[in-house]
């Protein structure tokens, strides 16, 4: 059968640009952009599959793959670091030129076999998507494949159980709770650290910032309002001049 | 009889029973252990006079007693049963190994009274009492094998008893490994009985020799096979009894404690070859080829030993040749037939005494002076050891042969059967006797006049003392014996009569030459000898380092160069063969299999190298295997088209 | 347009991801090489459903799907495994199989 015209042209367009897609997977050096190329495929694939009259498959195609599988991609390279560039240099002495010599022996035996082959006229799914294609393809599944269908999602809910186990990590240490932390805190008590919390810094009228220390009940500045950091640089700022302005502030008015 | 006939398992029970206790015991035994081997002995002994008393109550034919106890084993055609042979032979030698065994016992006791290992010692004495009841009693050559083992076994560890010096170790191997040579003989003899008799037990293969048709119903062996089985047991033999050629370890055995070389290098372990062969008189008999090469070892061990004996300076390996020697003339009588085994055996019952007698002066001598045996070094100790000296001497006259005492009645009975036949074969046995009877009155009185006469040699180092009672009692009971037990058996043929179920009734047979001839150039020989010694030893002053002698006189102390022949008859192509077999076995067999095994080596550390950790490279393997798979599936694809 | 065009398509598509796993020393760039693979297959089965008018070969391509969905999953807890351990994503930092 051969493919109507919108389709040979929807293919020569596509299937140039996805092989260029699935060589970037090969050349480029950052990971997250062999991922997005792989996205690419993975979802010109799908137009392929709903082309071909695999309306179901086309739909999966992008839920499973491009939302979910490419998504768990990304999310571990993020997680391992998006910077991580490979570097392209071989290692393994001559693992590049038989690589390649091997993929392109691949590619020739395979193209060759599929042009080799005398293939029967296409039959075309017309009389099988009658039903339309998800009813065709539910009714094998559940009806000759149930078993499998049944083995598989055993398969899905191991996966899952591995990937926790795989990934859970062992607490070393008893956990913090609040006691423990109330009780650490009376410990250090000795050292001069403060059972309460330090002081929040001053609130003006004109001014609630953290550079500006709070005033105890005698009014004067409380050091330890401002954090420790601002005061080592020396960017706190004096609460007598704050007065000041605002006192000529009310004043002006 | 059958009363008392269920006590002679006891004969080999208590000692084993007592070495066993004594082995066992540890330490804890260390204070009483040497008294209870004396009991095992001892009680052994009772048993032994019980069957004895027993015995001589019944009648003549009625003195062969098998008694069986149970069966031994049961393989395929052979069976053997475990059982005891109670007849005067057997009986004689109870007697024997008891009653000596158990004085050298109590002499041990105050001579080993400074060892530590005192304790070992005497466990390893019952263990050799046992075996050589064992032996003895056995009814089959199978369980004589057991104890001729078993008395190897208890030389070895003896000889060996001070193995903190080296020389007595190897001097204990040396004897273990010559008396494996003659065990080879016993066995391959065992395998030739069971293949042509059926059997090993001596009631079936003793009567098959004599022409009875044996228990399997087998073809009667040839005199061939019968010459074959006894040329081994004279092997088996010849190892047991330090007869040329497997002479040479009885000299060294002599690193072993004095005692052990009285009771098993002169008095009993070294005799197993004579009973051996007059146990096996019928096998002998039945091949008289076997017979005259009986006779000729005898008369060759008989010279050999003599003539060693003339220059051994040691009063102990001095001895050891007189042992051989006197060995050779059993082996000689009992290769003369009938006419010679009653005599072979009286001869050993009488040597058996004086030489443990002699064997213990020597002791006691070495006891007094320091344990030094160069007799060079000895000279007029008669004053200061004056029983030792006593019971030496009538020792001494008992083995020259000296009428009345013991060896008199036995070693000329020995020279008279040897002048009895006829051609030249009575003519040239009783020459080698008489002039035998010659030379150990030599060597036997230079013994005695170095030690005992003459000026002291010996330097204000040492000072010579009488020996404890202990040891001089069993001294004089011995001395006794060699005055008197040979009077007391032979006259009116006590000894023979008595040993006439096993021997068989012999008709006198008159020597080629008058007996009174005979007797009087025997006398006239030995006093010639014994002439000669007090010339050279006694009434001439003996220099105190041995003159450098004649080349004989250089051979005889070199042991007539026995070790250099064994070491290059034997030794020599031995190791040569050893060292090309295990040149082969490097480089033929190993080589081969390292050869093997190194390409294999080299040829994994080149595959290993393809397993370098990469993931990917095996992924590319992968894939070339695919497209191999798929380069031949398409090219067989073509093919077929 | 012959409908085969899509299956050389599959086998350009699968050559490349077979190279990419070789190549590339990524562990996730690996893993994607093989979800190429995947996917290129799925496209021949696609295809060939329809050459046949048979749709089992969509029904295979779903369970391939399915069990790739699993598989990524295992995969990349072990990938996170690793890097957590080795702070290394790159496949030839685990070659403790050496012979």
């Amino acid at each position: 059968m051969t493919a109507t015209g919108g389709e040979a042209a929807l293919f020569w367009v596509l299937a140039p640009l996805m092989v260029l897609a699935a060589l970037g997977l090969l050349f480029v050096r950052r990971a997250v952009h062999a991922a997005m190329c792989l996205v690419f495929v993975m979802v010109s694939l799908a137009i392929m599959y709903i082309a071909q009259e695999a309306a179901f498959l086309g739909v999966v195609q992008v839920v499973v793959y491009t939302g979910a599988v490419m998504m768990l991609f990304l999310f571990v390279l993020m997680l391992v670091g998006v910077d991580a560039s490979d570097s392209l240099t071989e290692t393994i002495k001559g693992q590049r030129g038989i690589g390649l010599l091997l993929g392109l022996g691949l590619g020739i035996v395979l193209a060759g076999v599929v042009a080799q082959a005398a293939f029967p006229p296409a039959a075309g799914l017309g009389l099988a998507n009658e039903v339309t294609n998800p009813v065709g393809l539910a009714r094998i599944l559940f009806g000759d494949y149930v078993l499998a269908m049944e083995a598989v999602g055993v398969l899905l809910v191991t996966a899952a159980m591995g990937a926790l186990v795989l990934t859970h990590r062992r607490r070393l240490e008893p956990r913090r709770t609040q006691r423990t932390m109330a009780e650490s805190r009376v410990r250090a008590l000795p050292r001069g650290v403060s059972l309460t919390p330090q002081p929040t810094p001053g609130v003006y009228a004109l001014n609630n910032a953290m550079d500006t220390p709070a005033l105890d009940p005698a009014g004067e500045p409380v050091e330890a309002s401002v954090p420790r950091v601002l005061r080592i640089r020396g960017q706190q700022r004096s609460v007598g001049a704050l007065l000041e302005s605002e006192r000529a502030t009310v004043e002006g008015e | 009889m059958d009363n008392v006939i269920g006590l002679a398992p006891w004969l080999v029970g208590f000692p084993l029973l007592g070495a066993a206790i004594l082995l066992l015991g540890g330490k804890a035994a260390d204070r009483w252990g040497h008294w209870l081997g004396v009991a095992a002995s001892a009680a052994s002994g009772v048993v032994g006079f019980i069957l004895l008393a027993a015995m001589l109550g019944l009648p003549d034919d009625g003195r062969v007693l098998d008694h069986h106890l149970w069966t031994w084993l049961s393989a395929g055609g052979l069976d053997v049963d475990l059982g005891i042979r109670l007849d005067p032979l057997s009986v004689t030698f109870v007697m024997l190994v008891t009653f000596v065994g158990t004085l050298i016992h109590v002499y041990s006791v105050a001579y080993m009274a400074h060892d530590p290992h005192r304790r070992r010692f005497f466990a390893y004495l019952n263990l050799f009492v046992a075996a050589m009841l064992t032996l003895v009693l056995a009814n089959s050559y199978l369980l004589l094998f057991v104890g001729w083992e078993g008395v190897g076994l208890a030389s070895y560890l003896l000889i060996g008893f001070w193995d903190h010096e080296r020389t007595n170790a190897v001097a204990a191997k040396k004897a273990f490994v010559m008396n494996r040579v003659g065990d080879m003989g016993l066995i391959a003899a065992m395998a030739l009985m069971f293949a042509t008799v059926g059997s090993v037990s001596f009631a079936d293969v003793l009567p098959a020799a004599a022409g009875e048709a044996g228990p399997a119903g087998r073809l009667e062996p040839s005199t061939g096979t019968w010459t074959a089985i006894a040329l081994l047991l004279l092997l088996a033999a010849c190892g047991k009894s330090a007869q040329f050629p497997l002479q040479a370890w009885l000299g060294d055995a002599m690193a072993g404690p004095t005692p052990v070389s009285a009771l098993i290098h002169a008095a009993t372990m070294v005799t197993a070859g004579v009973y051996l062969m007059v146990r096996s008189a019928t096998i002998l008999e039945a091949a008289p080829t076997a017979q005259l090469v009986v006779v000729l070892v005898g008369g060759i061990t008989l010279l050999f030993g003599a003539i060693v004996g003339c220059a051994k300076d040691d009063i102990k390996k001095a001895l050891a040749a007189s042992t051989m020697s006197q060995i050779g003339y059993m082996m000689l009588a009992a290769g003369l037939g009938p006419v010679g085994y009653a005599f072979a055996i009286f001869h050993l019952l009488t040597h058996g005494f004086f030489k443990a007698g002699l064997f213990l002066g020597a002791g006691s001598v070495m006891h007094g002076m320091d344990d030094n045996v160069d007799m060079r070094g000895y000279g007029g100790l008669s004053r200061f050891l004056p029983v030792t000296a006593v019971t030496m001497g009538l020792g001494w006259l008992a083995i020259l042969g000296v009428p009345p005492f013991s060896g008199f009645w036995s070693k000329d009975r020995i020279i008279e059967a040897a002048f009895v036949g006829e051609g030249w074969q009575p003519w040239v046995f009783g020459t080698v006797t008489l002039v035998g009877a010659g030379i150990t009155a030599f060597y036997m009185s230079r013994l005695f006049f170095m030690t005992f006469a003459g000026t002291r040699r010996w330097d204000d180092d040492h000072h010579p003392h009488e020996s404890p009672f202990l040891m001089t009692a069993p001294m004089i009971v011995l001395a006794v014996g060699s005055v008197a037990l040979g009077g007391l058996l032979a006259i009116g043929g006590t000894f023979t009569t008595w040993l006439e179920p096993v021997t068989g009734h012999v008709e006198h047979h008159e020597p080629v030459l008058p007996v009174w001839v005979i007797t009087t150039l025997t006398l006239v020989l030995v006093l010639g000898g014994a002439a000669l010694a007090f010339l050279q030893y006694a009434a001439r002053r003996v220099p105190a380092r041995a003159p450098h002698g004649s080349a004989l006189t250089r051979a005889a102390r070199r042991d007539l160069y026995q070790d250099p022949a064994n070491e290059a008859l034997v030794m020599l192509p031995g190791q040569v063969l050893t060292r090309t077999a295990v040149y082969a076995d490097k480089a033929v067999v190993d080589g081969g299999w390292l050869g093997l095994a190194g390409s294999v080596t080299r040829a994994g550390d080149q595959i290993r190298k393809a397993q370098n950790g990469y993931a990917r490279s095996y992924a590319a393997m992968t894939l070339a295997g695919v497209l191999v798979i798929a380069g031949v599936a398409g090219i067989a694809a073509a093919v077929t088209q | 347009m012959e409908v085969t065009n899509y299956a050389v398509l599959a086998s350009v598509l699968f050559a490349i991801g077979a190279t990419t796993v070789l190549l590339r020393r990524n562990a996730i760039v690996v893993f994607m090489g093989v979800e190429l693979m995947l996917n290129a297959t799925n496209l021949a089965f696609v295809t060939f459903a329809r050459l046949h008018g048979d749709l089992t070969g969509q029904v295979l391509a779903f369970f391939v799907m399915v069990v790739a969905a699993a598989e990524v999953v295992v995969g990349l807890a072990i990938i996170v495994t690793i890097f957590r351990t080795r702070r290394s994503a790159s496949v030839d930092d685990v070659n403790l199989l050496k012979g």
